[in-house]
């Protein structure tokens, strides 16, 4: 009897979605059908059965071709490569779960190397915005049963975080939103016409770059100053109208994305969100929210700020203590600087996302890609070691956009011999000890990793 | 067999009444015994005090607050992180240092136990998380209550019953320890940016009062006979004139009885007592209420108190007080961050500095020390500093050297700018009372153990207690005349042994320890009706799955649950 999984949690955007069904063959090892997922969040289920799942790392050859080889030699070389670089950058982290982010702070520490995740080129204007002005948020079941305006600045939910808009957002009818939709005013704020813009009450077509100034002439006029005519492309009447929305509204949400980070002003847009933000906490309540882009993207800026001090760009080379300075510890200033002797790509496609300036750099040296799947980063490397899809085959905790912790569970096996993220990296923080003939240090509740498993000749 | 004998130290014991007893204290297999062989290893603490491992009864280190401080204060690790100790994690961060440096100071200062004092109920898992990647100390966590929608809903009816099956649910959901209030009502009310400032304010929709969720609580939990009272941060915190808040506030409590097996006394835990003894009615003529509060808490045997003394440092305020962080916001302009939790409570950071330049500060730090001195109960007065709000944790040797040292809060005292006004507005001055280490262990060691219901584990020396045991470099008969001398003892112990296992030699971390978190089972009838209520509002209201909700064992592999008999 196939068996249907509820509650599943989906591995795939920052909505972090955990009310997926999904319908398992009776061995435990089919993945037969997914309910109540998006098209995009479906297709990393059906996904992990595909027959051409890779199940062995594969080593780069003198000739160029890919050989398979067994994951004892894949851990020793990545021992040994971490070990021989000066300063190595651990990098990714947007799709594994906070027991392996964890594992991997260990191996930072041991090695010497720079952490960093996707942040580093998505939200981390919004962390240079938030060290300087904080962070006044909530979570989204805040905005389900109280938000009456919802401002989405620069981003586009019905894209990139397709449920986002009703389960939380938009639709949802919530404790105080009884009517849903009904009950808020929607407001986008985006140069383009996107598919959210089309949803919302009202679309403000801010011009291109233009961003900073619009915030700032809402900062103004809630503080009861007078405006240009027309800013940023939006005439004044205008602003004014939304203003008041806001300042009328009982509960104001406003959610920004890469329109904010990645367009002229990039953390100065960020700032000024909050400072709005703060500003119309005089008036009524409001809150903010990073779009994040993963299911647990929001995880290594958690788990390292605990165990570091920084949410991104930890430079570890040190030895004695963490250090972050972002445009000095960032993975793309690092690698265009040519300063990276050892690149490993961790649940990420840096290949894709890189600039290719910097992708060149980092290819002078030991390049190693940690992900289940082929993706442009894998198949540029030196070596691709396969690992267990979290959230499929692997629980963890991962943190929702709002920094919620969900507790991910597995709905099938995965396939046999393939270690998780947290298994690969602790064998490869031991065999880092026994090279160096060190002591493991102390992980709680975990059972050291006999020695000999690790052992290779 | 791991045998280990402390051979020759002054025992400062108050839970067998030793005051500096010469006695040796033998340990077998993680437990303090009678005696042990001969092959036992030696710890030599001839001429030096030893003590039981300290218990820390409120702090706040693991959760999305203290990380929220820690990711939005990366000025707090610059140039106040010590290089990592060789063979141990890095140590990063001064007000809100990261969870390894976190068990490593505790362990240094020789306690054994920290209560992490507000875990919002749906990040639970997160504060699990930090718990687990803190080395050595024991923990345990209150989740948040006082705001908390079942609560507020069961209350109104007055549903006892009701109210008790929710926290047994929850606190088993959330592996929690027991029932934390934060400004109740207020917190509530501030999902909607209101507060509620006095005890009889209603709260906003839920047509409740703030006085009347106390007195729900607290007959919720002798209803369950749960191991600690109620563990209340009170309406109005840090506003001038707060001490009639805080009264009022104590007064719920009379006349009620301490229900439990475990020889707590207490019916109701005020913690940072410092921030709600405060008089005047503007910052302008802001004064002293301490021998007020204390007055009151002295002729009121079932009540416990903890001081939040403030330090004079630049620190990060953290509490799930959200309307209090906004406020203060408000007056210092730093960064402020806020996560309101759905159904739950919601929560506010902002940094602080507590300067000596100004005298609000000066008044502030006297009233913590006041409250200390006029206790006239010490093992029913614990010292804290509301960890990171007054200041961090690693002030507690010099808040134990000003309430040792007459001298010391002197010199303190004339290096503050406004030391007349301080001196006016404070009795402070003219107060000659010294703790003695006797006391000291009373109000962080026995006393605390008491109140949290965990006299059986730690607090004591005594055969059958669990093995955690502090020596420190002071000798009773002679004691140091600098009391710099008594700040440095307190900070490094000598050796600091926890559950059996060196763990400190020299001030210096020397083993990891083996760390465990301690939460409360309570069985309970089962509930139709709140079993209904809870499936109800995850369905319609949360925005996570039940299923997901409650912690997974693994994420605390070291349990040590307490379980209690609810319907006994
Ligand atoms: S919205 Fe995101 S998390 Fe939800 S199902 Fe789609 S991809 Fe998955
Ligand atoms: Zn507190």
């Amino acid at each position: 009897m196939p068996k249907l999984i509820t509650q599943v949690g989906c591995p795939y955007c920052g909505a972090s979605c955990d009310d997926l069904e999904v319908l398992v063959s009776d061995d435990g090892k089919k993945i037969l059908e997914t309910r109540n997922a998006c098209v995009i969040g479906s297709e990393i289920f059906h996904h992990a059965t595909n027959p051409n799942r890779l199940k062995k790392p594969r080593l780069r050859q003198p000739d160029g071709s890919f050989k398979e080889i067994e994951y004892e030699e894949a851990i020793d070389y990545t021992a040994k490569a971490l070990l021989n670089a000066k300063k190595p950058l651990i990098y990714g982290f947007g799709s594994t779960n906070c027991e392996g982010i964890s594992a991997v702070g260990r191996v930072a520490e041991k090695a010497g190397a720079v952490l960093d995740n996707c942040a580093s080129i998505c939200h981390g204007p919004s962390f240079l915005a938030i060290f300087d002005n904080g962070y006044p948020s909530c979570t989204l079941g805040e905005v389900k049963n109280r938000a009456d305006v919802i401002v989405f600045w620069g981003c586009n939910p019905m894209h990139a975080h397709p449920r986002h808009t009703s389960r939380y957002s938009i639709f949802p009818r919530g404790f105080f939103t009884s009517r849903g939709q009904m009950h808020r005013t929607v407001i986008c704020v985006d140069p383009r016409e996107t598919d959210t813009a089309k949803l919302a009450d009202m679309h403000l077509m801010v011009k291109q770059g233009h961003d900073y100034d619009l915030f700032n002439a809402f900062r103004t006029v809630l503080r009861g100053h007078k405006i240009p005519e027309e800013v940023a492309g939006i005439e004044r009447a205008k602003i004014l109208e939304v203003a008041e929305k806001m300042r009328n509204g009982r509960f104001v949400m406003i959610f920004f994305g890469m329109g904010c980070t990645h367009t002229d002003g990039r953390n100065h847009n960020v700032d000024i969100a909050i400072s709005l933000t703060r500003d119309l906490n005089d008036h009524t309540k409001a809150s903010i929210m990073a779009m994040r882009g993963h299911y647990n993207i929001a995880g290594p800026g958690q788990v390292w700020s605990w165990q570091f001090g920084f949410p991104y760009c930890v430079d570890l080379s040190k030895g004695t203590h963490a250090h972050m300075n972002p445009g000095e510890t960032s993975s793309i200033d690092l690698a265009m600087r040519d300063e990276i002797d050892c690149f490993v790509n961790v649940g990420t496609d840096a290949g894709a996302h890189f600039p290719i300036d910097a992708v060149k750099h980092l290819k002078k040296h030991p390049f190693i890609t940690v992900d289940p799947n082929i993706c442009m980063a894998s198949e540029i490397s030196d070596l691709h070691i396969p690992v267990r899809i979290v959230g499929v085959e692997e629980p963890g905790v991962v943190y929702r956009m709002d920094n919620v912790p969900i507790q991910f569970k597995k709905v099938i096996d995965g396939p046999e011999s393939v270690p998780s993220d947290e298994e690969l990296f602790d064998r490869i923080y031991v065999r880092i000890c026994e090279l160096t003939q060190t002591e493991p240090i102390w992980v709680h509740g975990k059972a050291p990793v006999p020695a000999s498993t690790s052992r290779v000749k | 067999m791991a045998e280990l004998l402390i051979k020759n130290g002054f025992v400062v014991d108050p839970s067998q009444k030793m005051n500096g007893d010469v006695a040796d204290i033998a340990i077998r297999d993680g437990t303090i015994v009678e005696k042990v062989g001969s092959d036992a290893k030696v710890i030599d603490a001839k001429g030096k005090v030893v003590m039981p491992g300290g218990v820390d009864i409120h702090a706040h280190v693991a959760g999305p607050k203290v990380n929220a401080g820690r990711l939005m204060r990366p000025e707090d690790k610059l140039f106040k992180s010590p290089n990592a100790q060789e063979h141990y994690r890095v140590e990063m961060g001064f007000s809100i240092p990261s969870t390894f440096k976190t068990g490593y100071d505790y362990a240094r200062m020789g306690y054994a136990f920290v209560m992490e004092a507000a875990m919002p109920p749906l990040h639970s898992p997160h504060v699990h998380e930090e718990i687990h990647d803190t080395p050595i100390i024991d923990e345990a966590a209150l989740p948040v209550f006082a705001n908390n929608w079942f609560v507020m809903e069961y209350l109104k009816k007055e549903e006892i019953e009701n109210t008790a099956a929710y926290v047994a649910w929850l606190l088993s959901a959330t592996k929690g320890y027991g029932i934390k209030l934060v400004n109740p009502g207020g917190t509530a009310a501030w999902a909607w940016g209101l507060n509620c400032l006095s005890i009889d304010d209603p709260v906003p929709f839920y047509d409740i009062t703030p006085a009347e969720i106390i007195a729900g609580l607290i007959k919720t939990n002798e209803y369950l006979g749960l191991p600690h009272s109620i563990h209340i941060h009170q309406n109005s915190l840090g506003v001038p004139g707060n001490y009639k808040v805080t009264l009022d506030s104590l007064k719920i409590a009379e006349g009620v009885k301490a229900n439990n097996k475990f020889d707590r006394e207490q019916v109701m835990h005020s913690t940072h007592i410092q921030f709600h003894s405060y008089g005047g009615d503007s910052w302008a003529n802001f004064e002293s209420k301490a021998k007020e509060v204390m007055d009151y808490v002295n002729t009121h045997r079932n009540i416990t108190v903890d001081l939040g003394c403030v330090t004079l440092d630049e620190t990060t305020t953290m509490t799930a007080d959200g309307p209090f962080e906004h406020h203060l916001n408000s007056l210092n302009h730093l960064k402020w961050a806020n996560t309101d939790v759905e159904l739950e409570t919601a929560a506010g950071v902002v940094p602080y500095v507590y300067d000596k330049d100004i005298k609000v500060c000066g008044i502030q730090w006297a009233i913590g020390l006041e409250l200390g001195l006029y206790a006239k109960d010490p093992s029913r007065t614990f010292i804290t500093t509301d960890h990171p709000n007054a200041g961090p944790f690693t002030r507690y040797p010099r808040v134990i050297k000003w309430l040792m040292s007459q001298k010391a809060r002197e010199a303190t005292l004339d290096s503050l700018k406004y030391c007349s006004k301080v001196i006016d507005a404070t009795d402070l001055h003219g107060i000659d009372t010294e703790r003695t280490l006797y006391e000291i262990a009373q109000m962080t060691r026995t006393g605390p153990a008491k109140a949290l219901g965990l006299s059986h584990v730690y607090g004591g020396l005594g055969p059958g207690l669990d093995a955690n045991v502090a020596v420190y470099d002071l000798d009773l008969n002679n004691m140091p005349t600098d009391p710099e001398e008594i700040e440095k003892a307190f900070s490094r112990a000598l050796w600091f042994v926890k559950s059996g296992q060196v763990v400190v030699k020299d001030g210096e971390i020397t083993h990891h320890g083996n760390k465990r978190t301690v939460w409360v089972h309570a069985k309970v009838r089962e509930n139709h009706q709140v079993t209904r209520d809870i499936q109800d509002k995850f369905l319609k209201n949360y925005t996570l799955g039940i299923g997901n909700y409650p912690v997974w064992d693994h994420l605390a592999p070291n349990p040590y649950v307490i379980e209690v008999d609810g319907e006994a």
